[in-house]
């Protein structure tokens, strides 16, 4: 792990009280969500870490508190230094800010975000979802959102399965 | 040989109708671009110099459903394009096929989801089913041919 | 089922400009069935005559679930929906996976297996840009680059198919190395195709580079510059051609690249024609890089012999009884990864792909997320087409390179 690498760590950890986690080799420091805008804006201007590789998030239901954590990575050009962020939000309501003011591409990552997880980003452009069809309800990535699939129709069950299953009108 | 044996010295063929009408419609079946995943890549494969698509008469695939007689649904179809699929299925005049090449098409194939709709047959009525994820170019013109033979055997009673 | 959405002018109203609501800019709908638009893609077009003013990309169309329904299978399983995202890249997907899943895990991969996978990865990144340049001039009106191309991808295809027995979703690397080793035929094959292309390339360019109607079409069009390039996260030839040289396999080189000698080319133009010269150079650095892993090829294994995640070989389980155990666990629940979170991005043809892995101590694993470089390249299409005209925009489109099936996942 290179100093430079530390060195920012070290500040951000000092700046907003996060935790670090070590796993791999990769270090990824655990940011409160609100000031998560502050954060972005010093990663961006101040250690010079100019381009967000992405912004995506993991459910861990059923605990409730927190129920997601929104993962990002930032990457220096320059300096050849990948930076990871964990920032915890609630599972009730959960929202955090956008940080589409500093690096432009979070906006449709955060829409995807949005639209698989329900986490709402304040201050974003263009809050609506992105993958799915506008009028779908329910947030699919999320664990309590069953996954969908069909049942295999064997021999025993065939007929039943057929009635159920759509068919075209000519 | 030939047909010059045929003619006769009028210069004319008999034919049973049913045979010209369905002869004519398999030489020149003119498919509609829509190819939407990975078996649309073995498609435009099918169609370039390697294995020619254009001896079965299908030179060009035309992108509008208007003008356009068989639609070789390429790829997998989720729940938000199923409604844009039946439009276009319905833009398109009679006569018309539809041939549900891949896995995804036929029956949902890897993906069994929320999001991909299991098998083209739940919006459109499908003819020829073709296997493979992708399935070869061949296997893709063998498809065809199916299909080729199945408009062969279409008798008068069932369009007229 | 749902219905066809019929989008009110008041879900986009701060989308649109204030001239479409007087009906003095018309809305167009490019919807998700047209020839020029690589896939499923739905643009809605707010036009001033032919000058675009505005365009809003509506995506979805294609997109599978994979990342949720990689959770509900185990490591190994999980790999073969890898294979149908990026439809182009198949081998780079399966690249990126394994080596996701071998960070996670700690798995060593051989060095034979490692100069396998470059060389694999360069002809997979030369037929995705085949497919390419094929494509995109055909949006140009060049149909006969087309056919070409494709007579040279099928060549590819045969190795692919020579390796693995698939021609495009081959599944062929896996978590600690490769399947099997390549057949004594691949040598003579992989040469027999470097003797030739780079004569074909060089037909290529005699058709399109100097031709004064190309130029046309492409010099001046869709313009950005390098450090708006990197605040709006592209990657690939698409930032190359506006002056970065950010390009994983020299930033951060992995399975071996840093042996190889290449260069990444740049450019400083950043418009249609500077991205289509950066990628037919990187087909000939693609050449360079194959003939070098080829004459250094290591003699070995292709894959680990950790038997806790790799499948012990056939003919010890008769007679070996760890084999026995091992073969059956991997087969019946699959191994298990250690909670916690890893990272790691290959360069495919169109930029930076990722995959972000989390795994929860099961054979199972809890989060994937895979960072598609067409997600965040196409996100830049309304900044690129301001101002141009709807025949420019479809020349844009093909310049980004984009695949529907890398950003619908």
């Amino acid at each position: 792990m290179s100093e430079a690498l530390q060195s920012y760590q070290q500040r951000l950890a000092q700046a907003f009280q996060a935790e670090t986690s070590e796993f791999a080799g990769e270090i990824s420091l655990i940011v409160p969500a609100p000031k998560i805008l502050e954060a972005a804006r010093m990663i961006h201007d101040e250690f010079g870490f100019d381009f967000l590789a992405y912004v995506t998030a993991v459910d861990y239901w059923p605990e409730e508190n927190p129920r997601f954590h929104v993962v990002y990575a930032f990457r220096s050009l320059s300096q050849k230094l990948i930076l990871h962020l964990r920032a915890p939000v609630p599972g009730i309501s959960p929202s955090l800010p956008s940080i589409e003011p500093v690096y432009r591409n979070a906006n449709w990552q955060e829409r995807e975000v949005f639209d698989m997880f329900g986490i709402k980003f304040e201050g974003h452009s263009d809050p609506r979802r992105i993958l799915m069809p506008a009028d779908w309800q329910g947030h699919p990535q999320r664990k309590d959102y069953p996954l969908g699939y069909e049942e295999p129709q064997y021999s025993f069950n065939f007929d039943e399965i057929k009635a159920r299953k759509p068919a075209p009108k000519e | 040989m030939g047909v010059e044996q045929k003619l006769g010295n009028m210069g004319v063929v008999t034919v049973k109708m049913e045979e010209l009408i369905n002869w004519s419609r398999t030489n020149a079946m003119w498919p509609m671009l829509f190819g939407l995943a990975c078996c649309a890549i073995e498609m435009m494969s099918a169609q370039s110099a390697n294995h020619d698509m254009s001896r079965f008469g299908m030179e060009l695939m035309r992108a509008s459903p208007r003008q356009s007689d068989l639609m070789i649904v390429a790829g997998r179809v989720t729940r938000k394009m199923a409604p844009v699929l039946r439009r276009l299925y319905d833009q398109m005049p009679d006569p018309k096929w539809v041939i549900a090449m891949g896995d995804c098409a036929s029956c949902g194939g890897v993906f069994n989801n929320y999001a991909v709709m299991q098998g083209v047959d739940e919006v459109v009525p499908v003819d020829v089913y073709v296997a493979g994820c992708p399935p070869r170019p061949e296997a893709l013109m063998h498809g065809i041919v199916t299909l080729h033979e199945k408009v062969r055997g279409e008798k008068l009673k069932d369009w007229a | 089922m749902t219905q066809i959405q019929e989008v009110s002018l008041d879900e986009i109203r701060h989308l649109v400009s204030e001239r479409a609501l007087t009906g003095d800019t018309m809305l167009l709908n490019m919807g998700p069935q047209h020839p020029s638009t690589h896939g499923v893609l739905r643009l809605l077009l707010e036009l001033d005559g032919e000058t675009v003013v505005n365009c809003i990309p509506d995506i979805g169309f294609l997109h599978t679930g994979i990342e949720k329904n990689m959770e509900s299978k185990t490591y190994q399983k999980a790999e073969v929906m890898t294979d149908r995202m990026d439809y182009m890249n198949t081998v780079g997907n399966n690249f990126t996976y394994c080596l996701a899943v071998e960070k996670l895990v700690g798995l060593d991969v051989p060095a034979r297996a490692q100069a396998i996978r470059v060389i694999l990865a360069e002809l997979t990144r030369i037929q995705s840009h085949l497919v390419w340049l094929g494509t995109a001039a055909l949006d140009v009106a060049a149909m006969s680059v087309f056919l070409y191309c494709f007579r040279e991808r099928e060549q590819i295809l045969d190795i692919m198919e020579l390796v693995s027995g698939q021609r495009m979703m081959t599944t062929y690397i896996r978590p600690g190395g490769v399947w099997r080793d390549v057949p004594v035929e691949f040598e003579a094959a992989v040469r027999d195709f470097i003797k030739i292309i780079p004569k074909r390339i060089d037909e290529y360019e005699a058709m399109l580079t100097k031709n004064p109607l190309f130029l046309d079409r492409c010099l001046g069009i869709g313009v950005i510059s390098g450090e708006e390039a990197i605040n709006w996260g592209l990657t690939g030839a698409t930032l190359r051609a506006s002056g970065p040289d950010y390009d994983l396999r020299k930033y951060a080189p992995y399975s071996g690249y840093e042996q190889y000698d290449f260069e990444v080319p740049t450019h400083t133009d950043g418009d249609v024609y500077a991205r289509y010269l950066i990628r037919i150079e990187e087909m000939r650095q693609s050449i360079r890089i194959i003939e070098q892993a080829m004459a250094k090829i290591p003699l070995g294994p292709v894959r680990s012999n950790n038997y806790k995640f790799v499948p012990p070989p056939r003919s010890e389980i008769g007679t070996s009884m760890e084999a026995l155990i091992h073969h059956f666990k991997l087969w019946t629940e699959g191994f298990s990864a250690p909670k916690g979170s890893v990272y790691a991005a290959t360069e495919s043809p169109r930029g930076e792909l990722g995959c972000f892995l989390e795994g929860d101590g099961g054979p199972k694993p809890y989060r994937v997320h895979f960072r598609a470089p067409s997600f965040d390249n196409l996100q830049v299409l309304p900044r690129l087409s301001k101002g141009h005209f709807v025949a420019d925009l479809v020349a844009i489109i093909g310049s980004i390179d984009i695949v529907l099936g890398d950003i619908d996942r």
